[in-house]
């Protein structure tokens, strides 16, 4: 585990004495008020008797109504068993969320009901998270129903719901069965879903990888266009960083069930503080490289291998160890904390001198 | 390059599904060369017949699909004649040679195909023994060989599928597609299921492996920002129906058709200033629709009524300085989408 | 009406046979009792006559019109079926669907009992069940047989619904806040329809089975007319010794058909619910000729290639080499 010797109540003890000083301040905060806060989220599966994966260790964030929180990392990251503990689905095995200032509780039905008036989900995948048996108008009606109360009129709330993601016209849409639908309508299903239950929070778990390149981008249009309507603080998943820079306020990327680096969107994306932060962007396809090595001609034997990911993360140390250029014996052996490098950005490594030698400069200054 | 005759042509080729309500065009009327050491991109969304034509000019489709009409052109070293084999009109004996051995594929998810209760090595054995009809011992050392090739260390040959990670299995099907030194290989969609990082390893092998070896790519993906990085010249499909061909070059700075306009516009960029994004408004296409000329008129920004009457024929694009640069839009010239007003992006 | 005429049009053709099968014995069963030309108790001095025009199906030991007591049999039969088919279906699914629901400790415990009742040797536990009871009328055989039935369906039902259960619709419903019961009726249920229905059918199957066997050795209520009674009385009285094969022959044929035309269907229920058999099996009429899953794609206006047969590609579709071939449903 990660020592944060700046703060030691980060771990234990949830708020005690008023705020836990925060490593950075999140530019998400800009948008509007603090709606849901997850501090110090550890996450930890038993494989076997012996064996127990650490899927999520001691990770901080802050949603802010308005603001785009993106979480950016590869598959197994972590990222998403981040999102089913905000999301109520899986039970941290210690730390806490917190929304609109208090702790979370959902120990009863009711209970549990009401943090989903708050706080949806939306799922990756909207060829399995539909029911094949049930048309769009039931898909929708049923959180209608659940989450607004029996004075509402079901099927106009419907309408209008299809209307606000723009599946019109909504009378057409409405006797439709999931297979009849394309991907991306499908996942405009799903968002209305979401929305039906007029949540504050929209946690949004890789909503537009299984669609096409050419869907994607409309459909994060939508997101946006959603969010800012509705005021929505929304957490998007992603294994996508390029996306996360159009469409985030603020990026944390995750590596291994940490959160290696955080801070603006653009600062991040365009100058990664973070070894893997670094790799990801490079790894991204890039039209205007003509000296790539994967253009023919091109290829240098080697060029491409830095950190080739036959390796799994470090279980001692910094888990990016294995694959990281400026490796030393002290990476291998502690597992560095997030350290702020300006007053919104922060990264957990030994080395960021040598890795972004502007920014640590800069921190200095 | 251009010069000597292409590995694989195909020439008018047209498939359809049989349906109770008709056919189903999932591509009609496709003409594509793949060339020696060429990376030929083949790009679409979902629905598009990208997979279909590739597919069935291997004549791999199950039913109901039909080829309706055209030619699959091979010339490869080995079929030792001089004139092209028609693979459309090959016997089954001719077929089942030139298919994994002249002409290999990696399928969509086909690391998922690795039978889970067999050790990876005996399964690429098994395939090899089966195909090649290679002695065991002989067998055994072209396995250790292929797996040093696309980056597996030798301890993992013993290994069973699911103790190998999404980016190793896909390394195995590569492996296995490439065993009997094939002259294409076609890789559909090879590394969407799997993260950036893990994919642009993969990517850069299979460049690698392709200078090595010396054969040719047909890359199917609807990743458009990948195949401006990636191949040589890159064809755009939409409707069962080729849009626009040229070198990625050409392609990328003057894109004539608006579907491929569209398509530059809706990926975000990493690198460089951010970009006006606006995607393509719409649903793809219901290939059921038999309306004539250009499949694109609902979505499409420039439509005019003179669309409906375009005969789909590629022809240069004006304007255009790359040789083979051809387009299915008489309209829209790459000028016009440099002059379009900016509309509001993503957070632009 | 449209759904059903859609689902005729998808069925294959044995279903197809089975459904006519069993709907002529369905309709036999309803109408049969009304129709009968005398009393299948009425006791006449024409002892064992072969078929005749007054007797279709000729008569019995004690002067009985076979053809009367027949159609009173199937009738009786068909209900036993039915009776038995829906208590045990109900019960599989309940504790199936419950167990793959609740999982854990729930799970183990109702895989357990599912388990002990698949071992039980059924048939003696039956004779030796209804011992106990009372023979009057059908109802001991329908209860005791449910109890017995339940334990196939229930393992084949908890294996499917736990499939469904991770699938993220089910974990999307629980995200709007539904209840666990709504989630199983409206969720899962609705999903594993097919599943069901074979389940039922080969129920139906053994309840029909245990019965007739049942009957025959005079382990029911031998007062009343099925189709095992029948039998029963046309053994005890040698009929198969007096040559009187009017009067064992339609009762046995009887139930060999109705078994019959519920195992066509059942296969038909399985294909229609798992795709993957249906493509191994069945070629596809393309341009005048037949298509194998595995042979090349047809190219108009080309003759045929010659390609494996039948048997070779069911074997092919199962060998290692089918590696090699492109997915099937690619579009």
């Amino acid at each position: 585990m990660s020592e944060e010797t700046s703060d030691p109540t980060a771990v234990a003890e949830p708020v005690v004495t008023g705020e836990p000083a925060p490593v950075v301040q999140s530019v998400a905060a800009a948008r509007g008020p603090l709606a849901l806060e997850a501090i110090g989220l550890n996450k930890d599966f038993r494989l076997s008797r012996t064996q127990t994966l650490h899927a999520v260790q001691d990770v901080s964030l802050s949603l802010y109504k308005g603001g785009v929180v993106a979480l950016v990392g590869e598959s197994g990251s972590g990222k998403s068993t981040v999102a089913r503990m905000l999301a109520g689905q899986e039970r941290p095995t210690s730390g806490s969320v917190i929304f609109n200032g208090k702790p979370v509780d959902l120990k009863s039905r009711s209970a549990f009901r009401a943090y989903k008036s708050e706080v949806q989900y939306v799922f990756q995948d909207p060829f399995s998270s539909l029911n094949p048996v049930h048309d769009v108008g039931y898909h929708l009606s049923r959180p209608v129903r659940l989450h607004q109360g029996r004075s509402v009129e079901v099927q106009r709330e419907v309408m209008a719901l299809l209307e606000q993601v723009r599946l019109t016209p909504a009378a057409q849409f409405k006797p439709k069965y999931p297979h009849e639908l394309s991907g991306g309508q499908r996942q405009r299903v799903s968002f209305a879903r979401a929305l039906a239950a007029q949540p504050s929070v929209l946690l949004a778990d890789e909503p537009v990888s299984m669609l096409d390149v050419s869907i994607r981008l409309e459909m994060l249009n939508l997101l946006d266009d959603l969010r800012k309507r509705l005021s929505l603080a929304l957490l998007y998943i992603t294994h996508d960083i390029a996306s996360a820079r159009y469409f985030s306020d603020e990026v944390l990327v995750m590596y291994a069930g940490q959160v290696v680096e955080r801070g603006p969107a653009e600062d991040v994306t365009q100058q990664p503080a973070h070894p893997y932060t670094q790799l990801l962007i490079a790894s991204a396809p890039d039209p205007d490289n003509l000296g790539s090595v994967l253009r023919s001609g091109n290829v240098a034997a080697g060029a491409a291998r830095i950190g080739r990911a036959t390796s799994g993360p470090a279980p001692v140390g910094c888990p990016f160890a294995t694959r990281c250029p400026f490796v030393d014996d002290k990476c291998r052996a502690e597992n560095p904390a997030l350290q702020r490098i300006t007053a919104d950005r922060a990264a957990a490594c030994w080395h960021l001198d040598r890795a972004a030698p502007a920014l640590a400069t800069g921190a200095i200054a | 390059m251009s010069s000597s005759r292409p590995v694989l042509e195909i020439r008018d080729l047209s498939v359809a599904y049989r349906t109770p309500s008709g056919d189903v065009k999932a591509a009609s009327h496709v003409n594509l060369s793949l060339h020696k050491g060429e990376v030929v991109g083949l790009c679409g969304e979902s629905g598009s017949g990208k997979s279909t034509l590739a597919y069935g000019a291997c004549r791999l489709l199950r039913p109901p699909a039909v080829i309706t009409g055209g030619q699959v052109l091979y010339s490869g070293s080995r079929t030792g004649t001089a004139t092209a084999l028609d693979i459309l009109r090959a016997p089954q004996r001719d077929l089942r040679a030139i298919r994994w051995r002249d002409v290999a594929i990696v399928f969509q998810s086909a690391m998922n195909a690795l039978n889970p209760v067999l050790r990876v090595r005996d399964q690429i054995l098994d395939a090899m023994q089966a195909h090649l009809r290679l002695p065991r011992e002989e067998a055994h050392e072209k396995t250790a060989k292929l797996l040093d090739l696309v980056g597996i260390p030798r301890e993992r040959l013993r290994s069973y599928p699911h103790e190998l990670s999404g980016g190793m299995r896909q390394r195995v099907m590569i492996a296995m597609a490439l065993a009997a030194d094939p002259e294409v290989v076609i890789m559909d969609e090879p590394t969407t299921a799997l993260d950036v990082v893990v994919q642009r390893d993969i990517l850069a092998q299979i460049v690698e492996l392709k200078e090595q070896l010396g054969f040719s790519v047909l890359f199917i993906t609807h990743d458009m920002s990948l195949l401006l990085e990636l191949a040589d010249r890159i064809a755009v499909m939409y409707a069962g129906q080729l849009m626009e061909l040229g070198d990625s070059a050409d392609i990328k700075v003057a894109p004539a058709h608006p579907y491929t306009q569209g398509l530059l516009r809706s990926f975000p960029s990493l690198h460089g200033a951010r970009r006006d994004l606006t995607g393509i408004p719409g649903s793809p296409p219901d290939l059921r629709d038999t309306n004539p000329g250009c499949p694109f008129i609902p979505r499409c920004e420039f439509a005019v009524p003179a669309c409906a009457e375009v005969d789909m024929t590629l022809a240069p694009v004006a304007g255009s300085r790359g040789i083979g640069h051809v387009t299915a839009c008489p309209i829209v010239t790459p000028e016009m989408a440099k002059v379009r007003v900016p509309t509001e992006g993503v957070r632009s | 009406m449209k759904a059903l005429a859609s689902l005729w049009g998808r069925l294959p053709g044995t279903a197809r046979a089975g459904v006519v099968l069993l709907g002529l014995f369905v309709l036999a069963a309803i109408i049969g009792p009304q129709v009968i030309p005398y009393d299948p108790n009425a006791v006449t001095p024409l002892t064992l006559k072969p078929p005749s025009a007054a007797h279709l199906l000729g008569t019995t030991q004690t002067g009985q019109d076979v053809l009367s007591q027949l159609l009173v049999g199937i009738r009786l039969t068909l209900e036993l079926g039915l009776y038995v088919g829906v208590l045990a279906t109900a019960l599989s699914v309940l504790v199936g669907v419950t167990a793959a629901f609740l999982g854990g400790v729930w799970d183990d415990f109702l895989s357990l009992l599912c388990n002990v009742f698949l071992v039980i040797p059924a048939l003696p536990l039956l004779i030796v069940m209804l011992g106990y009871f009372p023979q009057k009328g059908q109802l001991p055989s329908i209860l005791v047989l449910s109890i017995l039935g339940w334990a196939w369906g229930a393992r084949v039902v908890r294996a499917q619904a736990l499939t469904i259960r991770n699938r993220d619709f089910v974990a999307a419903s629980r995200e709007t806040g539904e209840r666990g019961w709504r989630i199983i009726l409206f969720e899962i249920i609705p999903n594993i329809v097919s599943l069901i229905a074979a389940s039922f059918v080969n129920t139906v199957l053994y309840a029909i089975g245990a019965s007739v066997a049942l009957a025959f050795i005079g382990v029911a209520d031998v007062s009343s007319w099925s189709l095992g009674t029948i039998l029963y009385w046309s053994q005890s009285a040698n009929s198969l010794q007096l040559g009187a094969w009017w009067w064992f022959v339609p009762p046995g044929l009887a139930v060999a058909l109705i078994g019959t035309g519920l195992v066509l269907l059942n296969t038909g229920i399985d294909e229609l619910s798992n795709p993957r058999l249906r493509d191994a099996r069945s070629s596809t009429k393309i341009a005048g000729s037949r298509i194998w899953p595995t042979d090349p794609t047809p190219v108009l206006g080309m003759p045929k290639l010659t390609t494996r047969g039948r048997l070779a590609t069911l074997v092919h579709s199962f060998s290692r080499s089918s590696l090699l071939d492109a997915p099937g449903g690619e579009f």
